[in-house]
Order: C-alpha cells, then structure tokens, then sequence
C-alpha cells in the first residue's frame, strides 16, 4: 500500500466520492423527497447569484444551486459509471470469452464485429444514439452499454487465449471436465483480472462521456441534478463581466473539480491495479 | 466493406423516424417540397417499400452528392459538410502533428533522462494530461488565455479575415484555411487562422500527446536494451546518432499504430472542444444537429466520420511502410 501512494490518493477519492453519495439526504436534503434529483431552484434568473448563506456554492444560469447539484450529482455520476460498468463488463466478458474459447468461424464473425465498433467514434456514436432516443438517464446509460461493450470483449479474447494453451487446462481437459466447467473453474479466473484493471478506468471514463453529452446538450434533462449539464449552465458566464475575469468563477469551478477528481480517483486506481499486476512492464 | 455494413447500420436509424421525417433524409431543398403532396412524396422516394430499395434509394442519393436537407443548419447537408469538413480536418491534422512531433520529442528527451529531474517532470505532467477531460482543458484554456488575457480568441477566422476568404479574389484549393492562406500570400489571414486553432488544437491533442510521451518513452527504453545498440555503440558512434538514428526509428513503430488507433478519439474529442471554442467543425454540427434534433444532418455526418476514419487509417498505413521498411517489402 505504502508504495503507491498515487493508489492511496485515488481510493481516498473514490471513498469521499461514496461518501458524499450516500450522505446525500443529509449533506443537501431535498425539499421534494419525490424528486431528489431535481436541482433546487432560487429563482428563475438567468443570472447566476453569488455565494451567500442560502445557497454555499452560489446558483448557476437558472437558479439552479450549485452546492445542491454537485451533491446530488455524485450519486448520478455513480449510478452512471457502476450500471454502464456492470453491464457492458457483463457482456464483453460472456462475449469475448465465449469466442475465444470456443475459436474457429464464431471467434471469427465477433471479431469483426468488435473490428467495427472499434472503429466508431465513441463518443459521436453515444451523441448519435441518444439523439434518436430521447434525453433521460436511462437512455444515456443504454447508448453507453450499447457502445462500450467491444474493449472489454477484446481484452478478454485475448486473455482467453493466452490462457487456454497453458499446461492446467489441458491437465483439466485430460480429467474429463466438461467445457463449461473448463470455462468457469479454470479459464475464468485466471483471465479476469486485467478486465477488472479496465473497469475501474471505466467508471471514470464512462462518467466523463456522460458529463460531456449533457455538457452538449443532450444528455440528462434540464434540471437533472448531473455535473455535465451544470458546467453546460455555465458556459454564457466563463467570460466573467468587463474588467472582472473571474466574476462568475463558481458556476464553473466546482462543477470541474467534481468531475476531475472523480475521474482522478478511478483512474490512479486502475493504475496501482496495474502496477501490481503486471510487474513485466518497463516503466 | 466496413463501410457497407455502417452505411446499413446508419440508414436503419432511419427507420426509428416518421415517414415525413425520413422525406427530409432524401430532399435536398425545401423548394423541392412546393406544390407536392405527401402521397407523392413517399410514392416518389418509396418510403412504403421494403427497407432493402430505400436503402438503394438513399445510397444512390448520396452517390450523386444529395445528403438531404439540414434543419438546423438550413441548408442542404451537403453545403454545410463541404464548409465543415476542412474545419475538422484541419484540426485533425494540427492535433495529429502536434501529438506525434510533441511526443517523440518529449518521449526521447524523458528516456534519455530516465530517472532523472527532467523524466520525472515529464512524467508527472503526463499523469496529469491522461486524466485531466477535454472539456475542462478546454474551458479553462479559454479562461486563462482569451477572458484573462485577451490572446486566443475562439471562432475560426476574424470577421475581417471571413470576408477576405470568401471573397472572389481569394482561391480555396483545400478548404483549410492555413494552407488556402499560404497558397495565396497572404501571410496575415494564415496568423489569424493560426490564432484561432491554436488553443482548441492544444486542447484537444493533450491527452493523446500524454499517452504519446509514456509509450514513446517505454518504447526506447525497451529499445535501449537491445543488442544492435550495444554494436552502434561498439563501432565508436556518439550517443546522439545512436539515439536519433538507430533507436528512434525502431521505437517510434508502436507510436504510429497508436496514432492510427487514438483517430476514432480524437473525432470523438472534437465534438468537445469545437463545442467550447464555437470552432465550426463536423463537431458543432452534429451537435446543433442533435439538439435540434435534425436526423438527417445527423445520419449524414456520422457516415462523413466513419469515412474520415477510413481514409485516416489508410494514410495511417501507408505512413507505417514508410518507418518501417519491413512492411514496404511486404
């Protein structure tokens, strides 16, 4: 542990960041408990009030309080990194290993289909794809799985068939164990570990790429307490007013910071994960 | 290929349209829809037939240059690409230069300091440029140099240097308006096009030029270990031409696969950063496209990107047989 403190920094991060989500009922309690999510207003001017005792933080483009968002927001940015995570580690895991354990013309036909997802822009796809479905976070988090999928298949065909040629499994195969059980007791476990690596990177990028469409404008809907869309309220006030630069440095200050040290967090962690795990790379 | 099967996987989001909409796809121009009833209109571009001929329809469209008509843009698609694509192209290429220059330099210079102040500066600036998000690099860019000091303001070209462009005097060759300006002497329009790209191309090839610097890095160190190092050395060269040109041309191999693999990013980074420097690329188009929710621009551009990709991975080839000459006997 000690000797990566850069690991130490991001987990500390990443439990702040738990922490903060699951207080959130207490940190910023809701005035409407039936739609926590929505943003509390003061107003609805367009121009963002400074910090005062109401509202810690100052309010953003719309009355929206931005101490209420970033609180709330963290329990967006987890539902969006875990759930897309889950799912699209789900699925290139049963994808990815099943075709290179089973090869030949199955491994084949996925391969070029990964060949083409790899090939799309991500983002531009999820921007594309939330477009004809509609605003909401549960269309985002699906244009997210629908995309993401194809690195996890990838990285775990490839441990797969690294794995798959090793003595044990063979030895496994001379005791008469049956393919799934191959897959399941012995290929499995030993192939995971880097697909692991990847998701923590993951839940990071994932929430980034959703911060960035409702920062565009078609992500979450207005109001929805989401971080991206936050710094999307801010935009018209970055210039700040003739001779005051940064008058208007809360609307996008602690919006950034959020979304940098979640990021941050995941990131450092996947690589001490890394570290540990590949001691063969040069560094 | 490739191609094929995208096209028919961007013609059946058509299909989540209404009919009227899917006219839009096919029409090039509102005038086209005077005096002409909706009857006439789905017998004419069959959009009651089967999903094979309409695709037919749309393809042999698109062949003959008619994307359709933008909403948002309003204009027919293809007008607005042709003014679009340099734009986007142009950043694309700054970025891509910027990234593989920046990250040789830097990668040799911190391998060569390994473990030393220099490395570790390099290093820790790296960490940061992976995990810092364009969007924030880009806004605070913005902040730091436009709002504070007034230098690098966003847009394309000044409104002065818009009317010299589209003027009749001045011939577009490419459409990139720091190449069109250098073809036609006109030194003062390339520095304003140079100011206005500067900062977005900065932000948008910083993480790319990160991961750059750590894998160049890695890969002349793994280089320096090899035996025909020893040997260059042995035959009395100095350390510099070992360096420059015995072990950079070996390492610098992965880098350009990876610059060809970072292309579906950096496009995708683009919508970012056109975005926060109002920068009118394929980026701001598809998402003025998206907010108004203006289906054809969208279908059509996204077939533009995947093209781009296409042609971008095959320049990308083709620069790999020139460093690597074992795959130009191949």
């Amino acid at each position: 542990m000690i000797k990566h403190p850069l690991g130490v920094l991001g987990l500390l991060i990443v439990f702040f960041w738990i922490t903060v989500a699951v207080l959130a009922p207490v940190l910023a309690p809701p005035q409407d408990f039936s739609h926590p999510y929505m943003i509390l207003r003061y107003g609805f001017s367009s121009l963002p009030l400074s910090p005062s005792e109401v509202c810690p933080w100052g309010t953003t483009s719309g009355g929206y309080d931005i101490y209420y968002g970033i609180i709330w927001g963290s329990r967006t940015a987890f539902i969006i990194g875990l759930t897309t995570v889950l799912f699209t580690s789900i699925m290139g895991i049963l994808i990815g290993g099943i075709s290179g354990f089973h090869g030949g013309i199955l491994d084949e036909i996925t391969m070029r289909i990964v060949d083409l997802f790899m090939s799309i822009p991500f983002l531009i796809a999820v921007i594309v794809m939330t477009t004809v479905l509609g605003k909401g976070l549960d269309k985002i988090i699906f244009a997210l799985i629908l995309f993401g999928w194809h690195k996890y298949a990838r990285m775990m065909r490839g441990e797969v068939l690294k794995v798959k040629k090793q003595a044990f499994i063979l030895a496994a195969k001379s005791m008469g164990a049956s393919p799934l059980r191959i897959f399941f007791k012995h290929v499995f476990p030993n192939s995971i570990y880097p697909v692991i690596i990847l998701m923590s990177i993951n839940i990071g990028r994932m929430v980034l790429v959703a911060a960035s469409l409702s920062f565009v404008g078609v992500g979450a809907e207005p109001g929805f307490a989401d971080w991206g869309q936050m710094l999307n309220f801010s935009r018209n006030w970055i210039s700040g007013i003739p001779g005051h630069p940064f008058h208007y440095y809360y609307t996008y200050l602690y919006p950034s910071i959020a979304i940098f040290t979640f990021v941050l967090g995941w990131t450092l962690l996947g690589d001490v994960l890394r570290d540990t795990y590949d001691t063969q790379r040069p560094d | 290929m490739v191609l094929f099967v995208l096209s028919l996987v961007i013609f059946s989001l058509v299909l989540f349209l209404s009919p009227s909409e899917r006219v839009a796809v096919f029409v090039s121009s509102p005038d086209a829809l005077q005096n002409i009833s909706m009857e006439d209109l789905i017998e004419r571009y069959g959009l009651d037939k089967p999903f094979y001929i309409q695709y037919a329809n749309w393809m042999s469209g698109i062949l003959r240059g008619e994307l359709g008509w933008s909403n948002s843009a309003r204009m027919p698609i293809s007008k607005a690409l042709s003014l679009r694509i340099p734009a986007t192209v142009e950043l694309l290429l700054l970025g891509q230069m910027i990234v593989f220059f920046g990250g040789v330099f830097l990668g040799t210079l911190s391998a060569k300091h390994q473990n030393r102040f220099l490395d570790y500066l390099i290093r820790g600036i790296t960490t940061i440029g992976v995990s810092i998000p364009e969007f924030i690099i880009s806004i605070f860019l913005l902040i730091l140099f436009y709002v504070t000091y007034d230098m690098f303001p966003p847009g394309r070209l000044s409104l002065y240097s818009t009317d010299v462009v589209y003027s009749k005097g001045f011939v577009a060759y490419t459409g990139l308006h720091l190449v069109d300006s250098l073809l036609n002497n006109r030194i003062d329009i390339f520095l304003d096009a140079l100011k206005h790209i500067f900062l977005p191309s900065i932000a948008y090839s910083m993480g790319g030029l990160a991961a750059m610097v750590r894998l160049m890095r890695s890969s002349i160190l793994e280089n320096l270990s090899r035996g025909y190092v020893d040997t260059a050395r042995v035959k009395g060269l100095s350390e510099k031409t070992v360096i420059n040109r015995h072990v950079r041309r070996n390492a610098i191999l992965p880098s350009i696969t990876f610059m060809g693999m970072q292309i579906p990013s950096l496009l995708g980074g683009s919508v970012i950063v056109e975005t926060i420097f109002n920068f009118p690329g394929m980026g701001t188009f598809i998402v003025t496209a998206a907010q108004g929710l203006d289906f054809p621009a969208i279908i059509a551009a996204s077939l533009v990107i995947s093209i781009m990709i296409i042609i971008s991975n095959l320049a990308v080839d083709l620069l790999y047989g020139v460093f690597n000459p074992l795959m130009r006997a191949a």
